[in-house]
């Protein structure tokens, strides 16, 4: 729910940006304000105003960085918005993480693995419903999560994600999973 | 989900044969290379995806012996599981893909044979699953009101075979489901579930119908051996142990734990809840029904030897139950139920039989009958005819007729990647 008025608030943004003469790129509050207020109803200006911290005329959110490590063992970094799933960030980034349910906890598809312990335990419990899904997942680790259901904030900027089966036969960066 | 589903390509097919080229060999390796999947379920369409995905040039025809695809996607999953079903959109576009059609109506075996295609196609996956039904094979097993969980969820999900199945709904206030996996658990679940909930669901009209006129208000889950080794999982088991107006029965003493079942629970996490479930729900029931609530009975260590007639002598009147003991056997290491010589009775007017699926075989495939699978090297599907066992170029195997009927759609995906890598 956040991130989508976060994401209402940065496509306002950019059609006032569009419509409007910004010669500046330092952007403070009180300017997102009068322009939105001019284009748009008031109601969508409370809504910017409360969803917006003042970030340096950059358009986009904050952002952390996300390592796939692929099955053969290959890496891919992506930078991720604060709020989308891994499971979205995969899929934007054509990374091969498999959905069949498309993020209803119904299948154990988007399973991955948190290769360092320290960022496994920054997340919130899984819940039951998450717990059932893992509990089908292939490959099942101790520190498996379900990509749908880890969403990125700040503390998890640089974490590593295995997909299962990248790590059954070799080790890499000399991480070993225990088997669950 | 519906009749509205066809997909444009779905005909009949007229199967013109492709140039062959000089090669009398079926598995040619020339691209572009032609695949025929049998079968548009789990296992077919993540075939079918792995392929295109593997493979630039190739070619890839899925056919199924419905006009409508998606196996049991559509035709197993229950309908109050819808999310379960949302996997069709990625089969969609699948199908989509110019290098794959997809042709409904076409039957092997009778539309078209299986020499017939790997003669047209350089490549033949078999994906057709598993269509038929583990039987018990004792006295009154073709009593009236006795039908495969199969039949069942094929029934009430509007399966076009099952149409005229009219289970009677309204001769008995009991059901007795023998078997406690996920298709029990899905059956008793739609027996026993407030009718205006499934209203708002994909269930089939004429099921939906019977189901509001049922007089069912007490199901028995059955099964041989112990909560232990019972094959539902946790999801399934917890909402069937949570449904509103339902009264769960579960014998505490069923739920003690030998030293052989401690050791089945620490190498299976899904065991461990499982058990934690049961004894919670056991607890939370512990007074009796005293809002003639709807009844659900967990029933342990039971195995049916005979069903027996009601009055008229033509439907069933109760299965007659005998109780075992748990023994470890040399063999498997596994724990199997063994009779006591204790027998008791449980009355009932409709029997559901949920102890597993089976495949069939076709003219021209090997096939074993005792596994009910079709014998294969990690898909790849071996000879029977000679003495040394050979593989058959170009046939492959995928899916439930490959590994058995058993696991989840995601299951599937590692099946099909296993067999597109050999």
């Amino acid at each position: 729910m956040f991130s989508r008025i976060f994401q209402l608030g940065t496509r306002l943004l950019r059609e006032t940006r569009a419509g409007g003469n910004l010669t500046s790129n330092s952007i403070n509050s009180s300017y997102y304000q009068g322009q939105l207020s001019r284009h748009s109803a008031p109601a969508k200006s409370i809504l910017f105003s409360t969803a917006t911290s003042s970030h340096e005329g950059s358009e986009d959110k904050e952002k952390i960085s996300v390592t796939f490590v692929n099955k053969d063992g290959s890496e891919q970094t992506i930078s991720v918005p604060v709020g989308m799933s891994m499971l979205e960030a995969a899929h934007e980034n054509d990374i091969e993480l498999e959905g069949a349910c498309e993020g209803s906890l119904a299948c154990s598809t988007c399973h991955v693995i948190v290769m360092d312990v320290k960022h496994y335990n920054k997340l919130e419990d899984p819940t039951d419903e998450e717990n059932d899904m893992l509990d089908l997942a292939f490959g099942l680790t101790e520190t498996s999560r379900l990509g749908c259901q880890v969403i990125a904030k700040p503390e998890l900027d640089g974490v590593r994600l295995a997909l299962p089966a990248a790590t059954r036969n070799f080790a890499v960066d000399g991480f070993v999973p225990k088997p669950h | 989900m519906g009749r509205g589903l066809l997909l444009p390509h779905a005909k009949r097919l007229m199967l013109f044969p492709r140039p062959r080229g000089f090669s009398a060999s079926a598995a040619s390796t020339r691209e572009p290379l032609h695949v025929c999947v049998v079968g548009s379920g789990p296992a077919g369409f993540y075939t079918a995806e792995k392929m295109l995905k593997a493979h630039e040039g190739v070619q890839v025809d899925i056919i199924d012996r419905l006009p409508t695809p998606f196996g049991l996607v559509r035709s197993g999953v229950a309908p109050d599981h819808p999310e379960t079903k949302i996997v069709v959109n990625q089969f969609s576009r699948v199908a989509a893909n110019a290098r794959c059609s997809f042709f409904g109506n076409v039957t092997l075996g009778s539309d078209v044979s299986l020499a017939e295609l790997r003669g047209t196609y350089d490549v033949v996956v078999l994906a057709y699953g598993a269509e038929s039904d583990r039987s018990f094979g004792i006295p009154g097993e073709n009593l009236r009101g006795i039908h495969s969980a199969r039949e069942f969820v094929w029934w009430y999900n509007g399966h076009p075979d099952m149409h005229n199945l009219v289970p009677d709904l309204q001769n008995t206030d009991s059901a007795v489901v023998l078997g406690q996996g996920n298709v029990a658990l899905d059956v008793a679940r739609i027996l026993l579930r407030c009718t205006t909930k499934l209203a708002s669901t994909d269930i089939a009209g004429h099921a939906l119908d019977a189901l509001k006129s049922s007089t069912i208000r007490k199901v028995y889950l059955v099964g041989r051996r112990g909560p232990v080794q019972a094959a539902c999982t946790a999801k399934e088991l917890r909402e069937i142990l949570g449904l509103q107006n339902v009264h769960v029965c579960i014998k505490e003493g069923d739920l003690a734990t030998s030293p052989a079942d401690k050791e089945e629970m620490r190498n299976s996490r899904i065991k461990r809840r499982v058990h934690e479930l049961l004894s919670k729900a056991a607890t939370m029931h512990k007074e009796k029904n005293s809002n003639d609530q709807k009844e659900l009975h967990f029933v342990f260590f039971r195995k049916p030897t005979r069903f027996l007639p009601s009055e008229g002598g033509s439907t069933v009147g109760a299965v007659e139950l005998e109780k075992t003991l748990l023994k470890d056997d040399a063999v498997t290491g596994n724990q199997v139920a063994v009779g006591t010589g204790e027998f008791e009775d449980l009355k009932c007017g409709l029997v559901l039989k949920s102890i597993g699926y089976k495949s069939l075989p076709t003219e021209g495939l090997p096939f074993d009958n005792y596994k009910g699978v079709v014998p294969n090297l990690r898909g790849r599907v071996l000879s029977s005819e000679s003495e040394t066992t050979t593989v058959e170029a170009g046939l492959y195997v995928v899916g439930w007729l490959k590994r058995g009927p058993t696991g989840i759609v995601a299951t599937n995906l590692h099946c099909a990647e296993e067999t597109v890598c050999t």
